[in-house]
C-alpha cells in the first residue's frame, strides 16, 4: 500500500461526491428541458389560438420524449466542408457553459454545490463563455447563415454582458458580497441587518416579518429597474425573442445551429433551454429572494417560517425559475424581432445609462446606509 | 533554435504581422445565396444577396423555378380549359385569376353585359372573400418575416373560415374553376349567404384583434416603418400595381378606375398609404393599406350579399348560372383584346389573341407579383440583411404568379 493509493481513496470520495451531484443537474437540466419544450408547444399553442401536441401520449405528454429519441437515433453528420473539432466541440462548450452555471446556484439553506464567495463573478463569467461556442458553431460549420448568426450573437451577448452585469453590480454594491448564498440569505427571515420597508429608515423593520417585503426589489425600491434592465438583457444573452436574431428563422434559416443535427442539436436545445431557467435563477436570487418564500409571516401566522427548508427551497426558487421562463416563452410568441442595430441601440443607448444610473444609486444607498 | 535578440528581431519582422500594410487590408463583399430554399423567400425564389457585412449592396433575383409555360400552355387548350391553369398562378387569389380569365374571354366574345347580375354579384363577392384570405397570408407572412410568429396562425385561423365556404360552394379549397366562362359552375349553396354574413360578424372584430397584436406594436413599427421605402415615381416608372402602388400614396384601383362587373355599383374606399406612421411607400404603409383593405372588402361583401339576398341577384327559381356558358367558345378571327383586374396583389391583365378556332392562338399574363418584384433591388440597396427580408415580404409576391 503505497501512499499514491491512499491519495487516491482519499480522492475518490470528493470526486464521486461531485459526479454525483453533476449528474444530479444534468439529468435535471434534461428533465427540465422535455417539460419545457412541451410547456412552450403548448404555451404558443395557447397563445396561437390552436391546441398544440395531442396524439403523443396523454395530452401529447411524450411528444417531446419522441423528439428526443428520434434526435437520438438520427446518424451524426459532419458536413464535409466543416472545420471538424470546431464543429464537433461547439455544442458541448455551449451546454457546458450553461450547465456550469447551475454548480454555484444556491437552491436551500444547505442546497448548494459549490458555495463559492465569487459566486456572482463566475456565473458572469461563464455565461459570457457561452459566446465561445456560438463562435465555434458558426465558424466550424462553413456556413454562410451559420457565421452570420454566430457574428451576430458575439456582439448581442457580449453588449448586454454589460447592462446585465452592472444591473447586477448594483445588487452586489448593496449586497456587500459576491456569494450568491450570502446574497439570499441577505432578503429573508434570516437576514442578519435590519431591512426597512423600501429601504427607507423611518419605515419599519420588516426583517422578522420575511416573506415578500425583503426581497431586494421591495428593499431597494431601485433594484426594480434594475431587475427590468436584467431581465431584458437576459432575454438577448439567451437569444430569445425579441432578440433570437443569432437563429433568426426568417432571416438565418437557423443561424448558428443551420448545420446541426441529431444530438448535437439536442445540446444546443438543452442549453437554450438550461440557460432560459439559468438567468431565470439568477434573477430571482439576485432580486427576488431566491429561495425564500413570498409569504410573511403576520403575528401568529408564521407563514415565513412555515414554508422555508430545503424542499421548500427547491420549490420556491424553480417557481420564481418557472416563472420567468414562462415570460420568456409569452414574450417570444407576442413580439416581432429586433433588428440589429435596434438592439445595439437598446443595449448601448437606453439600458446601459440606466444600468449606470442605477449603479450609482446603489453606490449612494450603500455608503449612506 | 537562435535566441540572440537581433535574429529574434529579424524573425518578428519577417512574421506575418508585419508583413501586411494596414493600408493593403480590405474587406471583401459576401454573396450570400438566399434560396430557392429558404424560409422567407415565400416560394422559390432565389436571392442573390452582394452583402457588406449586415449591409444589402445589391439584390439579383433569379426567377423560373415555378415556370410552367403558361401562356403556351394556353395556346393549346379551349378557352375554357384554360381556367383550371389561371387558378395556378396566384394560388392564393385563385378565384380573382378565374374572375380575370372569364371576364376577359366574355369581352372577347361580346357578351360580357349579358351576365346576369346574380352571376356578376356572386363572382364580386367569390373575388372580394379570396382577397381577404390573400391578404390574410400576406399580413400573416409578413409579420413572420418581421419575427412575430403568432400573427401569422390567427390570420390562416381566419382564412380557414373562408376557405370552408369556397370549398361548400366549388368543391375546391385552394384551386377552385368556379367561375366559368359566361357563368357559374354551380349557383350558391342554399344558406350560403346567411353564413357568409355570420362570416363577416366574426371577422370585423378579428380584423381589429390583429390591428392590437401586430400594426401598432412597437417593435413592428420600428422595423417595418420606413424601411424599404419606395417613392411614387418609382413605383409607377417600374409599372408596380396594387397595394404596392397604394402604399406609395397613389389613389389607383382598377376596381374604381377601369370597372368591371358590378363594381360602379358598390360603394367602396380606395386604400393608401398616407403616412400616418413612417413615410408613404414603406414597408409599413404598404402592410396598412392591405390591412385597411380587407375592411374595405367586408364592405363590399355585405353590400353583395344584400344584393343576393334582397336585391336584383336575389336567388330565383329559374336562375341558371351556367345559361350563357356557350358549349364552343369560339371567338371571331383576329379578335383580340387586354383586359386588366384589381387582383390582390395589383393589376393582373391578359392578352389575348383569338385566330377564329376554339384555342387562343396567343395569351400574354401580365402578372402583378412580376412587376413588383422588380422594384425589389431598387428598394433594398443599403438597406440591412433583416430589412431584405421585411421588403421582401411587403412586396407580397406569389411564385406562381412570377413565373407563370
Amino acid at each position: 500500500m503505497g501512499s499514491g493509493m491512499e491519495f487516491f481513496i482519499a480522492l475518490l470520495g470528493p470526486v464521486l461526491g461531485v459526479m454525483f451531484v453533476a449528474l444530479l443537474v444534468a439529468s435535471f437540466i434534461a428533465l427540465y428541458t422535455l417539460a419545457a419544450v412541451y410547456a412552450e408547444r403548448k404555451v404558443s399553442a395557447f397563445i396561437q389560438d390552436r391546441v398544440g401536441p395531442l396524439e403523443t401520449g396523454p395530452r401529447g405528454l411524450l411528444q417531446t420524449v419522441a423528439d428526443i429519441l428520434k434526435l437520438l437515433l438520427k446518424e451524426d453528420i459532419v458536413p464535409r466542408m466543416a472545420d471538424k473539432p470546431l464543429w464537433v466541440v461547439a455544442p458541448f462548450v455551449v451546454f457546458s457553459a450553461v450547465f456550469v452555471g447551475y454548480a454555484v446556484m444556491p437552491f436551500g439553506p444547505e442546497l448548494v454545490a459549490a458555495n463559492l464567495n465569487v459566486g456572482v463573478l463566475f456565473i458572469t463569467a461563464f455565461a459570457a463563455f457561452e459566446v465561445a461556442g456560438l463562435l465555434l458553431a458558426g465558424w466550424g460549420s462553413n456556413n454562410k447563415y451559420a457565421l452570420y448568426g454566430a457574428v451576430r450573437s458575439v456582439a448581442q451577448v457580449i453588449s448586454y454582458e454589460i447592462p446585465a452585469g452592472l444591473a447586477v453590480l448594483s445588487v452586489v454594491l448593496l449586497a456587500g458580497t459576491l456569494n450568491l448564498q450570502e446574497i439570499v440569505l441577505q432578503q429573508g427571515i434570516g437576514a442578519s441587518g435590519p431591512r426597512h420597508l423600501f429601504g427607507l429608515p423611518f419605515l419599519p423593520d420588516v426583517s422578522a416579518l420575511g416573506g415578500l417585503f425583503t426581497w431586494n426589489v421591495l428593499a431597494y425600491p431601485h433594484l426594480l429597474i434594475a431587475f427590468a434592465i436584467y431581465f431584458i438583457a437576459s432575454l438577448a444573452e439567451v437569444n430569445r425573442a425579441p432578440f433570437d436574431i443569432p437563429e433568426a428563422e426568417s432571416e438565418l434559416v437557423a443561424g448558428y445551429h443551420t448545420e446541426y443535427g441529431g444530438i448535437k442539436f439536442a445540446f444546443f436545445y438543452l442549453a437554450e433551454y438550461g440557460g432560459m431557467l439559468l438567468v431565470g435563477l439568477i434573477g430571482a436570487v439576485l432580486f427576488l429572494g431566491g429561495w425564500h418564500s413570498p409569504l410573511p409571516n403576520l403575528g401568529p401566522v408564521r407563514l415565513a417560517d412555515w414554508t422555508t427548508g430545503p424542499i421548500w427551497g427547491i420549490f420556491w426558487l424553480l417557481l420564481k425559475g418557472f416563472a420567468a421562463v414562462f415570460v420568456h416563452m409569452w414574450a417570444r410568441w407576442t413580439l416581432p424581432r429586433l433588428r440589429v442595430d435596434q438592439l445595439m441601440y437598446l443595449c448601448w443607448k437606453v439600458l446601459t445609462p440606466f444600468a449606470v444610473a442605477m449603479v450609482v444609486v446603489s453606490a449612494f444607498w450603500a455608503s449612506w446606509r | 533554435m537562435s535566441t540572440s535578440p537581433a535574429a529574434g528581431a529579424a524573425r518578428w519582422a519577417a512574421s506575418d504581422p508585419n508583413r501586411v500594410r494596414l493600408k493593403d487590408l480590405r474587406t471583401e463583399e459576401m454573396v450570400l445565396n438566399m434560396g430557392p430554399q429558404h424560409p422567407s423567400t415565400h416560394g422559390v425564389l432565389r436571392l442573390e444577396v452582394v452583402t457588406d457585412g449586415e449591409i444589402v449592396i445589391d439584390v439579383i433575383p433569379h426567377l423560373g423555378y415555378l415556370h410552367r409555360c403558361f401562356e403556351k400552355h394556353a395556346e393549346s387548350l379551349t378557352y375554357p380549359q384554360v381556367i383550371p391553369y389561371v387558378d395556378r398562378m396566384d394560388y392564393l387569389a385563385a378565384m380573382n385569376n378565374e374572375l380575370a380569365w372569364a371576364v376577359a374571354v366574355e369581352r372577347l366574345l361580346g357578351i360580357e353585359e349579358d351576365i346576369h347580375p346574380r352571376v356578376q354579384y356572386i363572382r364580386v363577392l367569390m373575388a372580394e372573400l379570396n382577397r381577404i384570405a390573400s391578404h390574410l397570408v400576406s399580413i400573416g407572412t409578413f409579420g413572420q418575416d418581421a419575427g412575430a410568429v403568432t400573427p401569422f396562425l390567427w390570420c390562416f385561423r381566419d382564412r380557414e373560415h373562408i376557405l370552408n365556404l369556397f370549398e361548400w360552394a366549388s368543391g375546391a379549397r385552394l384551386l377552385y374553376n368556379y367561375i366559368w366562362i359566361g357563368g357559374l359552375m354551380h349557383d350558391l349553396p342554399v344558406g350560403f349567404e346567411e353564413r357568409c354574413r355570420e362570416f363577416v360578424q366574426y371577422f370585423r372584430p378579428r380584423v381589429r384583434e390583429l390591428n392590437d397584436l401586430l400594426t401598432y406594436n412597437t417593435i413592428f413599427v420600428e422595423r417595418t416603418a420606413n424601411v424599404g421605402v419606395l417613392p411614387l415615381e418609382v413605383a409607377i416608372n417600374y409599372g408596380c400595381s396594387g397595394p404596392m402602388l397604394r402604399g406609395s400614396g397613389l389613389r389607383w384601383d382598377l376596381r374604381r378606375d377601369d370597372p368591371y362587373l358590378v363594381y360602379p355599383d358598390l360603394e367602396f374606399d380606395v386604400c393608401v398609404g398616407r403616412g400616418e406612421v413612417g413615410t408613404p411607400g414603406d414597408c409599413w404603409n404598404r402592410y396598412k393599406v392591405r390591412a385597411e383593405e380587407i375592411e374595405q372588402s367586408l364592405r363590399i361583401i355585405e353590400q353583395c350579399l344584400d344584393q343576393l339576398q334582397r336585391g336584383v341577384a336575389r336567388r330565383t327559381a329559374d336562375f341558371d348560372p351556367q345559361k350563357l356558358c356557350p358549349p364552343r367558345v369560339v371567338p371571331p378571327r383576329g379578335a383580340e383584346v387586354y383586359a386588366r383586374f384589381e387582383n390582390p396583389r395589383g393589376e393582373l391583365g391578359f392578352y389575348i389573341l383569338s385566330d377564329g378556332t376554339e384555342k387562343p392562338f396567343r395569351v400574354k399574363a401580365r402578372s402583378p407579383s412580376f412587376s413588383n418584384l422588380s422594384v425589389l433591388p431598387e428598394i433594398s440597396r443599403g438597406a440591412m440583411l433583416a430589412d431584405l427580408i421585411v421588403i421582401l415580404g411587403s412586396v407580397d409576391i406569389v411564385l406562381g404568379e412570377v413565373d407563370r
